[in-house]
């Protein structure tokens, strides 16, 4: 009896507060978060956790949008085909979301969830947030 | 042991009306029992467009002149093909319908995209970032009236860039960012809403639109220059024009389109070169963003000085995703348009979330009591 409790109180754990990472726009208009560390995670989080994690992501975007030889080159040869390889091909700036959804999925896992957060994928809220969901704690009861 | 009190916060008995088990495979038992098709998140799309596949083409819903736009490109084309095409192949060359061909197909394909392709809306906010963004407002702000210009300042380049409310999209536009009225979305990089492509050209469909307008012009003055040949050729030995266009009357068809239009694309081109080489939006210039009308002291913090890095970045840069997940599946408990949360939990109204809330609070006491 115990133990379905504790399942459904882990399956079901009930959404305490959200905090919002908000975009940092000094460089332009470049995907980038701010890294400055929300005071209502104090007591879940360490900071610099935190900041790498934020700083990762914000590497990771830089990477998907960096202007170098290859993307000109993507580009060059899409404009000849009159952009049609659009249709066929994975761009860089998809595959490098893909790695970043992986990357967030392994923070999660390692990281966030074991402490009653959970981080979730800018591009869901249209790469203007990285949303930070805390669930109420519910160490109590649950044998952990 | 603890029976009384575990019934007591069954969350499942006070949300949804469903008198199912406890759920020992996961959270699929708290759902509607009812089997709905699963919706796409098109069909809730808030914004005035129109989607067609699916959600895998986009328009505005005004679609503009785009059938006129087409119409003309094809009937101009059309009517080269057939009538001017065989008369220059006997008399000049075969390679003139190869590079008209070319041409034509260059326009239809990026015009179909630049009209199809989603120019970069951006969703609105979530109900739940809008209540943060709120609360953020009001403890910086006057709490007993909002104030009707809600900015924001940042500093981009050491430039003082200010960032508008948007009320419609509930959220602080980013940079560059403009809320077009025909379509009501914001757009990142906004540069016009165009009528003759039936849709917004943005971050995403800039390069088509572009590649578009630039192929237009060649075309239209390839086309020109290739009517006038004809007609001059037939017009020689003394016939006169007017002998060449009852012998060819598409071609006067063609001459009048051509003269009328080809300016005002050439012309076009020409400002959009001018703005990808500086790196500007058609928005910003025509506001004068960056010109120090003002008498300030402002340059273009987006600009990377150099025209050829500035062309490269606007027309070669990695294409950006579209952010509005078209295709995406709405959760099966999300129909009513709730906020954004990805776990499945089940939709509680406030009241029943803070009486969920207050038993468990009890529970937790007598547990640990």
């Amino acid at each position: 009896m115990a133990e379905t409790h504790s399942l459904q109180d882990l399956q079901q754990p009930a959404v305490s507060s959200k905090v919002f990472v908000q975009r940092d726009y000094s460089s332009g208009t470049i995907c980038r978060f701010q890294t400055k560390f929300p005071s209502e995670l104090e007591s879940r989080l360490d900071k610099q956790q935190f900041e790498e994690t934020i700083q990762a992501l914000n590497n990771l975007y830089a990477e998907a949008e960096k202007l170098g030889g290859k993307s000109y080159l993507e580009g060059c040869l899409a404009c000849l085909t009159a952009y049609t390889i659009f249709l066929c091909m994975e761009t860089h700036y998809e595959k490098v979301l893909k790695k970043i959804a992986r990357y967030i999925k392994d923070q999660n896992e390692k990281i966030y969830a074991p402490r009653g957060l959970l981080l979730t994928d800018p591009i869901e809220r249209g790469l203007r947030v990285v949303e930070v969901t805390i669930f109420e704690d519910r160490s109590i009861g649950s044998g952990r | 042991m603890k029976n009384c009190e575990y019934q007591q916060i069954d969350p499942q008995a006070l949300s949804t009306p469903t008198p199912t088990p406890p759920p020992h495979q996961g959270n699929e038992p708290e759902k509607k029992t009812e089997p709905k098709r699963p919706k796409r998140k098109w069909e809730v799309f808030p914004g005035k467009n129109r989607f067609y596949c699916d959600g895998r083409l986009i328009v505005a819903r005004q679609s503009g002149v785009l059938p006129l736009t087409v119409g003309l490109i094809l009937v101009t084309s059309g009517l080269f093909f057939i009538f001017d095409c065989p008369f220059l192949v006997k008399h000049l060359t075969s390679c003139i319908p190869v590079i008209g061909g070319v041409l034509f197909v260059f326009v239809i394909i990026t015009l179909l995209q630049t009209s199809f392709t989603d120019p970069g809306i951006l969703p609105r906010a979530t109900p739940d970032e809008a209540a943060d963004i709120e609360k953020q407002i009001d403890n910086t702000g006057n709490t007993s009236y909002r104030p009707p210009p809600r900015t924001k300042e940042v500093l981009i380049n050491q430039q003082v860039v200010k960032l508008k409310y948007c009320f419609t999209c509930k959220m602080f536009r980013p940079p560059r960012t403009s809320h077009c009225s025909l379509c009501d979305n914001c757009v990142e990089r906004f540069d016009h809403h165009c009528p003759w492509v039936g849709n917004c050209v943005g971050k995403r469909n800039y390069r088509f639109f572009y590649t578009f307008i630039v192929s237009l012009s060649f075309l239209t003055a390839f086309i020109f220059g290739c009517v006038t040949t004809h007609l001059a050729l037939r017009a020689q030995g003394g016939k006169g024009l007017v002998f060449a266009l009852q012998e060819s009357p598409g071609s006067a068809v063609e001459l009048v389109i051509c003269f009328f239009s080809v300016w005002s694309i050439l012309g076009l081109s020409g400002f959009h070169t001018y703005l990808v080489a500086s790196n500007l939006t058609t928005n910003e210039d025509i506001k004068g963003s960056w010109s120090g009308k003002s008498g300030e002291d402002v340059t273009n913090p987006y600009s990377h000085k150099n025209i050829f890095i500035n062309c490269c970045s606007v027309l070669c840069a990695p294409m950006p995703p579209s952010l509005i997940d078209r295709r995406g599946f709405l959760p099966a408990d999300e129909s009513a348009q709730t906020g954004g949360t990805d776990i499945e939990l089940p939709t509680l109204a406030t009241k029943s979330e803070i009486n969920v809330e207050e038993k468990c609070l009890d529970f937790a006491v007598t547990c640990s009591g």
